[in-house]
């Protein structure tokens, strides 16, 4: 389903190692599975060619994997960046944690990648081998004889069903056509859940955040989490605490997460793309990133390098808390 | 672990009166930490305080909770007693039983139990404190004073009394400010020019004041003892140090109509000027929305006569940097704009007027030259009806004019009253008032002399329309003591307008960080005891952009500002606040969040080598504070995401401590 082949890919890839612009290539390999897809470091032409895979199960944002690897490569670094992830790069660069200049990103189309889950409710569980045929997926089973054949529309992750760009907002090179900026339908999960009476939210919550298993995932796979010692993994914090005590404690950990992340979140959905549990993490940083968008202006995080997000910048332009509490009549 | 003694104060009965003290003592006494715990009635006594240094010895404390008042009350005292009894002074904590617990509670056992969970978390608290040592900073002796009215001229000359220089930045092409447009000062009725003026000379004379006119502040960076300031000198199109003042320029420009600011628009005054006979410096400045040399290109007159060569059309605004010790804002007032009192019929009839107004009408200096005549017919009025109050006092639900009462209405309006029917007893002069407050010395004599010998008629109550009706001005008021309606035909009607801090404060204390209340007045750090201090170390205060005040009042705070100021430039270092913020390079992301909401610019980035668990190198970029710049005010430690920013003596870990201690 994707435009762009593994073929492209590995070609543009070996050019670039080949003629010395870079030392490595961030890229993906497969796992124990064709859906299972792993991101990988590929430092030479064969190893490419060897275990460079790119299919429709390549949802892993790389911006994050630069954080640690450019500090560890002498030469450049050749990273694959899909739209979404170029907001994580560009967050990543206001941020300070990579130094740009050891970095190639080369823009690469994204049609949607697609969500196992889905295509094991449509072809159940026993998945063996997972091909493409034009805008078809073919799924083959332990359990059937004949590979089912199934539309790859109908197994689009949620994040790209509510793709919001299109666009690359960062990169050295682009293959293919720049893209837009997508009005996607993204915030319609918040409004319901804002729609809820404070219990129903709390039911729905308890219900998902109580199959957590706190494997971390979520965070070790986002982007925004970069710290160099989370909180979460610090004795010193507090708040370092593996197991939650109690059934409201499950829910502190993504609780204090949306916090720490709000202002920052690119909304790419690697949370609820790694989560084993499937629990939609993701809802929890768009309710932020809807209520930062209506309360202070529309605010796109990573959409720009050196961007200020709303919750922690300061100008001398700011209102007094004596002028917010004036202003609470008239703006009601 | 830290060994902890807990003082519970009495307060007298302020404490004990709501606060079952000896059940705190009893109770504290077994918390995590306390090895002492006692009640005393007076714990800031010298008894009370030899009390916790003996207990300091006996029991070897390591730390110190007082449950008492409010730190800002005695937190100082206990630190020095700690001192003086070989503790650091920050392992001192105070749990505020007073103000935050006896003084809201009215029953015993609420009032007990509360006492009780605020020493608690106080306890939490010094078992997680650490001894802090306060930096040190020069201090730059030179001072900057923002405005040049009454307040700003003597605050500058009492500080150059004391030999430090001083800088007066005024917006105006002039010093004086408003004292300067008045004609006489109540309540001894000497000529305000005569008063001020030779002050004003004084200011131009003195070898330590430099005078900035038409100049204004536009950044103020640093922090006390060295603020570095950016005046902006904007472009009087006339060399300063050149122009002579004779005023040739000025008689021959030919663009002369143009409404002349220092009589309110009631005169004009050509395109050059210079504000008044006595201004400071007096020196000459070019409109430049008036004049046509500068709009097209043609005219150059003034350049022509000008016999010294001071006129340079290619001037430009010109930024000065400057660094000063200490500031004094002395930014003044302004009457409120009159367009929400149509009542009043402002904007309709020329003969009502505003009370600045009426003492530009009544100054020898004035459009009129002291003749009190009407401004639309230039006729002498026979009727005057004075209101009092006009956007004072005002209901904040009207959404028009001020809560406050502007304090000098009711003085300046019996002098008018009073000097009118002296210089011109067949005048008829009312008063309407809502009270009449005289509260100053010889205030009330003043204004009795204007009622019982002056025979000025005082009417209780507020006039509710003025219509113009032909040359006259019909006043429909109500007397609240006969209980009847008045019908009087003015020639003239005065309004007592409100006063309000000028606009120029609003920005300006956002460049100082100084806070302010809702009226943009500046607030001071202690109503009472710091009352010429902005809550803004180093930033002092000086008339009435710190609330309506009169002449008298003014420069006596303006002095005190200025003694303020000298007992800080005369230290030659200062001693810091060590409750600043403090990075943990192991866990900073250099991500700059913290820079980005610091409001005193105290964060800057280093790029720093690590050692890595691997044993390889990696070079990270780290935040570090200034601890000289820094305010402590935490900013930065809730924006940090990793927590690697803290606040020393308020560490998040602390808060929490307290936190729990409150929700066990």
């Amino acid at each position: 389903m994707q435009k762009i082949t593994r073929e492209q890919l590995i070609d543009k890839a070996s050019k670039l190692l080949s003629n010395g612009t870079v030392s490595c290539v961030l890229g993906w390999k497969l796992g124990d599975f064709d859906y299972d897809v792993t991101p990988a470091v590929f430092n030479t032409v064969e190893e490419l060619n060897e275990g460079f895979v790119f299919n429709d199960f390549c949802g892993a944002n790389f911006s994050k994997y630069l954080v640690a690897k450019t500090g560890k490569v002498d030469g450049k670094i050749l990273v694959f960046l899909k739209p979404c992830d170029t907001y994580s790069f560009n967050q990543l660069l206001t941020e300070h944690r990579f130094d740009r200049e050891k970095v190639y990103a080369v823009g690469i189309p994204c049609e949607g990648m697609a969500d196992i889950a889905k295509v094991k409710a449509i072809c159940g569980e026993g998945v063996l081998a997972i091909g493409t045929d034009g805008e078809k997926m073919t799924v083959a089973t332990l359990y059937s004889d004949e590979p089912a054949l199934i539309d790859a529309k109908d197994v689009l992750a949620e994040r790209c069903e509510n793709c919001k760009s299109k666009k690359h907002v960062a990169y050295d090179e682009l293959l293919g056509e720049e893209g837009d900026v997508i009005e996607s339908n993204r915030f319609d999960e918040v409004a319901k859940l804002e729609a809820m009476s404070a219990d129903e939210r709390f039911a729905f919550w308890q219900n998902e955040l109580s199959r957590c298993i706190r494997c971390n995932a979520c965070r070790d796979a986002c982007p925004a989490c970069t710290c160099e010692k989370c909180v979460f993994d610090n004795p010193t914090s507090g708040v370092e605490n593996k197991s939650p005590a109690n059934s409201f404690e499950e829910k502190l950990f993504h609780i204090i997460r949306a916090y720490h992340v709000a202002g920052r979140c690119t909304d790419c959905g690697e949370c609820s793309r790694v989560c084993p549990q499937n629990i939609p993490l993701h809802l929890l940083n768009r309710k932020f990133i809807k209520d930062m968008n209506e309360f202070y202006g529309e605010y796109q995080a990573g959409a720009e390098v050196g961007m200020r997000a709303p919750l922690v910048d300061y100008t001398t332009e700011d209102l007094e808390p004596g002028e917010v509490f004036d202003r609470r009549d008239t703006d009601a | 672990m830290q060994r902890v003694g807990v003082f519970v104060c009495w307060c007298g009965s302020n404490i004990a009166g709501t606060v079952d003290v000896e059940a705190v003592s009893e109770a504290l006494k077994n918390e995590p930490g306390v090895v002492f715990s006692t009640n005393y009635q007076y714990m800031c006594s010298q008894a009370g305080q030899d009390m916790i240094k003996e207990a300091v010895k006996e029991h070897n404390l390591t730390g110190i909770v007082v449950c008492s008042c409010s730190p800002r009350m005695h937190e100082a005292t206990f630190r020095k007693t700690a001192a003086a009894a070989g503790l650091n002074p920050y392992m001192v904590e105070i749990a505020n039983i007073r103000e935050q617990c006896s003084w809201v509670h009215k029953d015993i056992l609420t009032g007990t139990e509360k006492a009780i969970i605020l020493g608690k978390a106080a306890i939490a608290k010094v078992n997680l404190n650490a001894p802090l040592t306060p930096g040190e900073s020069p201090v730059t002796k030179r001072a900057l004073v923002i405005g040049g009215g009454i307040a700003g001229i003597q605050t500058a000359l009492d500080i150059a009394d004391a030999g430090f220089p001083v800088d007066i930045v005024e917006k105006k092409p002039t010093i004086g400010g408003k004292m300067a447009q008045l004609d006489k000062t109540f309540p001894t009725l000497d000529c305000a020019a005569c008063i001020l003026t030779p002050k004003m000379v004084d200011v131009a004379q003195n070898d330590k004041i430099r005078i900035f006119s038409y100049s204004e502040v536009t950044d103020v960076q640093g922090f006390v003892g060295n603020f570095e300031v950016t005046i902006k000198k904007n472009a009087r199109f006339v060399k300063e140090d050149i122009c002579t003042g004779c005023g040739a320029c000025v008689e021959k420009c030919p663009m002369k109509k143009n409404p002349n600011e220092f009589n309110l628009g009631m005169d004009n005054r050509p395109a050059i000027y210079i504000p008044f006979a006595q201004a400071v410096p007096k020196v000459a400045t070019i409109d430049p929305n008036a004049c046509t040399m500068l709009k097209k290109g043609k005219c150059g007159l003034c350049s022509k006569v000008c016999t010294a060569g001071a006129i340079d059309y290619t001037q430009k605004d010109e930024y000065l940097q400057e660094k000063y010790g200490a500031i004094v804002v002395a930014t003044g007032f302004n009457p409120i704009s009159m367009d929400k009192f149509d009542e009043f019929a402002y904007s309709q009839s020329k003969d009502v007027i505003t009370s600045l107004e009426f003492e530009r009408l009544t100054n020898a200096a004035g459009p009129s030259a002291g003749k009190l005549i009407r401004p639309s017919d230039g006729k002498h009025p026979h009727t005057i009806v004075f209101v009092q109050c006009v956007g004072s006092r005002c209901d904040a639900c009207a959404q028009k004019g001020k809560e406050y009462c502007s304090k000098i209405c009711c003085m300046y309006t019996a002098k008018h009253a009073m000097l009118t029917r002296d210089k011109y007893p067949d005048t008829e002069v009312y008063v309407f008032y809502i009270d009449v407050r005289t509260p100053g010395k010889n205030f009330d004599e003043f204004y009795r002399r204007a009622v019982e010998e002056y025979g000025v008629k005082y009417i209780k109550g507020m006039v509710g329309k003025v219509t113009p009706e032909g040359d006259k001005l019909k006043v429909q008021a109500s007397d609240l003591i006969a209980n009847k309606q008045l019908h009087i035909d003015a020639d003239l009607v005065v309004l007592a307008a409100a006063i309000e801090p000028d606009k120029s404060a609003r920005p300006l204390a956002t460049m100082l960080t100084a806070s302010m209340d809702t009226n943009d007045f500046f607030t001071e750090a202690h109503p009472k005891l710091k009352p010429v201090e902005s809550p803004t170390a180093g930033v002092f205060l000086s008339g009435a952009c710190q609330g309506p005040k009169d002449i008298p009042e003014t420069v006596s705070q303006a002095g005190a500002a200025a003694s303020k100021v000298i007992g800080l430039l005369c230290k030659d270092k200062l001693t810091g606040n060590p409750c600043v913020a403090n990075s943990n390079e192991l866990m900073c992301n250099g991500c700059s969040a913290c820079a980005n909401v610091c409001p005193y610019g105290a964060i800057s980035y280093e790029d720093k080598e690590f050692r890595m668990p691997d044993r390889t190198t990696k070079v990270r970029r780290v935040a570090s504070v200034n601890p000289a710049v820094c305010q402590g005010c935490g900013a930065c430690t809730v924006t940090c995401p990793s927590g690697a920013m803290d606040l020393k003596g308020f560490a998040n870990l602390q808060i929490m401590a307290e936190v729990d201690a409150i929700c066990k």
